[in-house]
């Protein structure tokens, strides 16, 4: 028992190097800077700018892949852990693709139904 | 043959995987958090993933732009994001003290983490209150678990979309039941996670850690906290801004 929690600490003194209060801040401007590019976008450029509608969706899309990545790595401490914990976790992320790629799939086909009055 | 020629076969091994030791590395604890977490992601992705495929579908969708437009209490019409930037904020201000507060356990500093600790429930609560007016807002303008504002009302939400009447009526139906549904999981989720940050504060004034040598539970509720946040980076894109 003695010796687990030695262990437990031993690990949190790895830990407590990987994340400073600075860095902690520096995610934290890193979130709400991307989250000002995105009402930036649809404040501003939307309106503005008819010819880029097409790029937005795809754009908000990728900066939102963003703020998932420095939520789950830094916030979550996810980057630190071992890469057999880091694997478990991000590998099954593959079956949510898998279903967005079935129901994009999918939602074409109800598409078509309607348009036959279906 | 000697003793000190030990064929291979029975040599100890000592690789993360030949047992005696956790592969992970993690206490099994904030392991079980981790795979409790992905099957909670694998929920919340199988509604906005159905959430998504309605949406392309459709004939028309309400605009975001004209739903979410005003700030309860203080403007009715043209400030669309704002109040859902402000809400945005508080969710990542909380993770923020969260992670504060993590790492202050990780100093073994009661104080601070009591400190951190309240912050963050505090920011779960003003998240709720604001959720909790967003609700009113959108249940006064007609919208509820199937039920939609009049077809006068809705129209306007519809403006610049070609549709029939009858088709914004579907697709309102739709964006009602699945804004409540998916907002509402989320605001369950911020509730339950305020509701054990307030019991590990209790626990943390009581000094349970302190006597137990680590403040590791405060990394177990935080990671449970920083995937509320991480939910509603989701929710927030597709309902809000796509």
């Amino acid at each position: 028992m003695s010796q687990q929690s030695t262990e437990v600490h031993v690990e949190h003194s790895e830990e407590h190097e990987s994340m400073t209060r600075k860095k902690i801040w520096n995610v934290f401007f890193i979130l709400l800077g991307i989250t000002c590019v995105e009402f930036f976008i649809a404040l501003y450029v939307v309106p503005h700018y008819p010819k880029f509608h097409p790029f937005v969706n795809p754009i908000y899309i990728v900066l939102t892949l963003f703020k998932a990545f420095f939520i789950v790595a830094y916030f979550m401490h996810l980057k630190f852990e071992t890469m057999s914990l880091i694997f478990a976790i991000i590998v099954p992320i593959l079956f949510i693709i898998g279903l967005i790629l079935v129901l994009t799939n999918e939602s074409h086909h109800w598409i078509d139904l309607r348009s036959l009055g279906l | 043959m000697s003793t000190a020629a030990v064929s291979q076969i029975d040599e100890v091994k000592s690789t993360p995987w030949s047992g005696g030791r956790s592969p992970f590395n993690v206490e099994y604890g904030k392991m079980m958090m981790w795979f409790f977490l992905l099957s909670d992601a694998f929920t919340f992705s199988s509604l906005l993933i159905s959430y998504g495929a309605l949406r392309f579908s459709a004939a028309a969708w309400p605009s975001a732009a004209l739903v979410f437009q005003s700030v309860p209490g203080l403007i009715e019409h043209g400030a669309p994001l704002v109040f859902v930037g402000l809400m945005t904020f508080i969710l990542i201000m909380s993770s923020v003290t969260m992670v504060l507060a993590v790492e202050a356990g990780h100093r073994n500093s009661r104080k601070e983490v009591v400190g951190w600790m309240i912050a963050t429930v505090i920011g779960g609560f003003m998240f709720l209150g604001c959720q909790a007016l967003e609700w009113n807002h959108l249940h006064s303008e007609g919208f509820w678990w199937s039920s939609i504002p009049n077809p006068e009302v809705l129209k306007e939400f519809f403006v610049g979309q070609h549709a029939s009447a009858v088709a914004q009526a579907a697709s309102a139906h739709q964006f009602a039941n699945l804004f409540f549904t998916i907002t509402g999981f989320h605001g369950f989720h911020v509730f339950t996670g305020v509701v054990i940050n307030i019991i590990i504060t209790i626990n943390v004034l009581a000094g349970t850690y302190e006597r137990r040598g680590s403040y590791l539970m405060i990394e177990k509720v935080g990671l449970y906290w920083h995937f509320v946040d991480l939910v509603w980076v989701f929710v927030f894109t597709f309902f809000y801004l796509v």
